[in-house]
């Protein structure tokens, strides 16, 4: 079992700082070799886990994006079937049998996320991300693969898994999701990070953020997250931000408050929520944390 | 192994992991006691933690435990208490069912309401389907009875429905009718003749035999996914009339409609759907009485439904949500906050329809402030005070 401080050095390493309970639940993951299911808000860099975990374990990332209408053909696998529409074609007068073990094997098939994770040679990182968007029957296949770890396709036979890969789900909380999945799976709850956790996060991502700059940017933001905003800026816009301001030669926040004032379109996307930032709330903000 | 520096001998060892599986079995069942799902799967994954550099610091072990045994936020939330309680002996701090409140109160409208349906369903009246369907009910006498009285009351208000009998009628009618309703809008959506896409696999092997030339095109119906309702009850004072009848038409629109969820509000915001899932009518309406409370203590909607907004509508709305708002519109907070709670609410679903039961009265104009300022963001404002005025509802709710 990885023991959690290598997890979390390792992940440092590969520019993700994780809390501890994380990496609790990494070393879990492949101690009990189940796929880790991590909730929270948007922004909070559930993503950013799988490609951070990816490197660690040195490994290919493998993503399926899941949304409304989501089915196997495109989860799992595919076939050509304008080749296959040539093959028959070219083939004309053979006895139908031989056309249909030609057109239906293994040359005309196209890997989709699913079946390109379970056959690889090296387990790789299969991230699927945003499962509460698919709906309850692709879950309900999802879970089917995830316990079996191998494919049938009725017209080449059942495919095993080469090796079982690490797999990391995320959900938005947009529709609940089945108990039979969520039991299948360790479960991890992603908060936005502590102001001590993002000032390292900031300095670790955007290079030229002194330490100074960086605490102040993650208590700013903390205080703005506590505000009542229709979309709490996530991590990535605090990365976005910090970006900015050291871009644009910020040492310190309150010596340029117009500054602060004109970089928060990279933290606030909704015009209410502009609106609602006066430049009054943001000095008061930036007083607080001074 | 071993204990304060000294390692333990076979013996010893053997007597620690029986008695950590013990331990280990009773967490188990504290848990399940507090609604949390664990199968066997986890408890012996937690029996392999324990085995493991966990145990050192109860804090990992903890940690480990949190991510093994929790399927969801509310879970996740509740787990530290508890396990502190149970390993560590300390206190575990009781939580309440009510959004942003502390502990809720009985309210005599709808503990009296679940009596007098309790007492109701024991003279069970038969079972009526709405609209002149086919009636499956046994005995003729009984039935012409119960039809006769059903007749009689559909156009009644709820308010004058003064004896045991005709209430509980009442309710179970409302119930049969929210259940038919929903049938024949799931029915309706099958039978939407649009969006066919070409299969194409089956339309391949097809084609082999006629040399590739795909003459036979395999269709693949588009799934239609049904129309999710969002019931948001009004349970003040005011409404304690109407609240009883409304709960058993709601009752049997969840029973119907697993993707239904259901909200009570008066002061605050209590997510029902759970206690509405009891297939117990009466106890049901036990269950949210214990939840109901403030009868009298004034109505803040805007307030609720900002809660809502807030805390719920992300996970239970989406495009295809058509949101009830069952409601007099007495508002005693702020109407300008109920107008742009209502706003945000409209741009998160399909259609908002407000049902007043203060429109079947005559002569009613809706001018609360709080009323006025929500309606611009409504689709239908509709009468909800009889059960015909809830079966007029059906045509609407069964439109896309």
């Amino acid at each position: 079992m990885p023991t959690r401080d290598g997890i979390a050095s390792g992940l440092a390493a590969a520019g993700y700082v994780a809390d501890g309970e994380l990496a609790t639940a990494i070393s879990l993951m492949a101690y009990l070799k189940r796929p880790l299911l991590l909730e929270g808000e948007a922004g909070v860099g559930k993503t950013a886990v799988a490609a951070a975990l990816a490197d660690f374990y040195d490994t290919k990332l493998i993503r399926l994006q899941c949304y409304e209408g989501l089915d196997q053909s495109s989860a799992l696998y595919e076939w050509n079937y304008q080749r296959q529409l040539l093959a028959i074609q070219a083939h004309q007068g053979k006895a139908a049998d031989a056309i249909e073990d030609e057109i239906f094997s293994e040359k005309y098939l196209m890997e989709r996320p699913l079946l390109a994770a379970i056959r690889q040679e090296k387990p790789p990182v299969l991230l699927i991300d945003e499962i509460d968007r698919a709906d309850e029957e692709f879950e309900a296949y999802l879970l089917e693969i995830l316990s079996e770890f191998q494919v049938s396709i009725p017209e080449l036979g059942t495919v095993p898994a080469k090796s079982i890969p690490h797999v990391v789900l995320t959900s938005n909380g947009t529709r609940e999701l089945s108990d039979a999945l969520r039991r299948r799976c360790l479960y991890h709850y992603v908060d936005y990070p502590e102001p001590d956790r993002e000032a390292r996060i900031i300095q670790a991502r955007v290079s030229g953020s002194g330490s100074a700059l960086s605490v102040q940017i993650a208590h700013m933001v903390q205080a703005i997250r506590k505000e009542d905003l229709r979309k709490r800026p996530g991590v990535a816009e605090t990365l976005d931000w910090a970006a900015a301001l050291v871009g644009l030669d910020v040492q310190n926040l309150q010596d340029k408050p117009e500054l602060v004032h004109e970089t928060l379109l990279c933290l606030i996307k909704t015009r209410e929520d502009r609106a609602r930032l006066r430049p009054e709330v943001v000095n008061r903000l930036m007083g607080k944390v001074a | 192994m071993t204990c304060c520096g000294t390692p333990l001998d076979r013996q010893e060892q053997d007597a620690v992991s029986e008695l950590l599986a013990t331990k280990l079995a009773a967490f188990t069942r504290t848990l399940r006691d507090n609604a949390f799902a664990v199968g066997l799967s986890e408890a012996s994954d937690a029996a392999r933690l324990l085995t493991t550099d966990l145990v050192r610091r109860p804090a990992t072990l903890r940690s480990a435990f949190r991510q093994l045994f929790c399927a969801r936020k509310a879970e996740w939330d509740r787990f530290d208490g508890l396990f502190d309680a149970f390993w560590l002996g300390k206190r575990v701090r009781s939580r309440s069912l009510v959004s942003g409140g502390t502990q809720p109160q009985n309210s005599p409208s709808l503990k009296s309401l679940s009596d007098a349906t309790a007492k109701g369903s024991q003279e069970a009246t038969d079972q009526v389907s709405a609209e002149g369907e086919d009636n499956h009910a046994a005995d003729g006498e009984g039935r012409m009875e119960g039809a006769s009285r059903i007749d009689a009351i559909n156009g009644v208000d709820f308010r004058k429905l003064s004896n045991p009998q005709d209430l509980a009628l009442a309710h179970e009618v409302a119930e049969n009718l929210a259940r038919a309703m929903r049938i024949r809008m799931t029915r309706r959506d099958l039978e939407r003749r649009d969006g066919y896409r070409i299969h194409l696999r089956r339309t391949i092997h097809k084609a082999i035999g006629q040399g590739g030339v795909p003459m036979h095109l395999v269709m693949r119906r588009k799934r239609e996914r049904p129309l999710k309702i969002v019931l948001l009850v009004d349970a003040s004072g005011s409404m304690s009339l109407y609240t009883g009848v409304f709960l058993r038409f709601i009752h049997g629109m969840l029973d119907a409609a697993p993707e239904a969820e259901a909200f009570l509000f008066h002061t605050r915001l209590a997510h029902v759907s759970d206690a509405m899932k009891e297939r117990d009518a009466a106890r049901a309406l036990d269950r949210l009485s214990m939840m109901a409370q403030g009868a009298g203590g004034g109505t803040k909607i805007g307030e609720c439904l900002a809660d809502f907004n807030r805390q719920h509508a992300a996970r239970v709305l989406g495009s295809r949500s058509c949101v009830l708002i069952f409601s007099d519109g007495y508002d005693t907070g702020e109407p300008s906050q109920l107008g742009e709670e209502m706003q945000a609410l409209r741009r998160r679903c399909r259609r908002i329809a407000w049902l007043n039961p203060m429109m079947g009265w005559d002569g009613y104009e809706p001018v609360a402030r709080g009323l006025q300022a929500a309606l611009p963001h409504v689709d239908l404002h509709a009468p909800a005070h009889s059960l015909q005025s809830l079966a007029d509802l059906e045509p609407y709710l069964a439109r896309l």
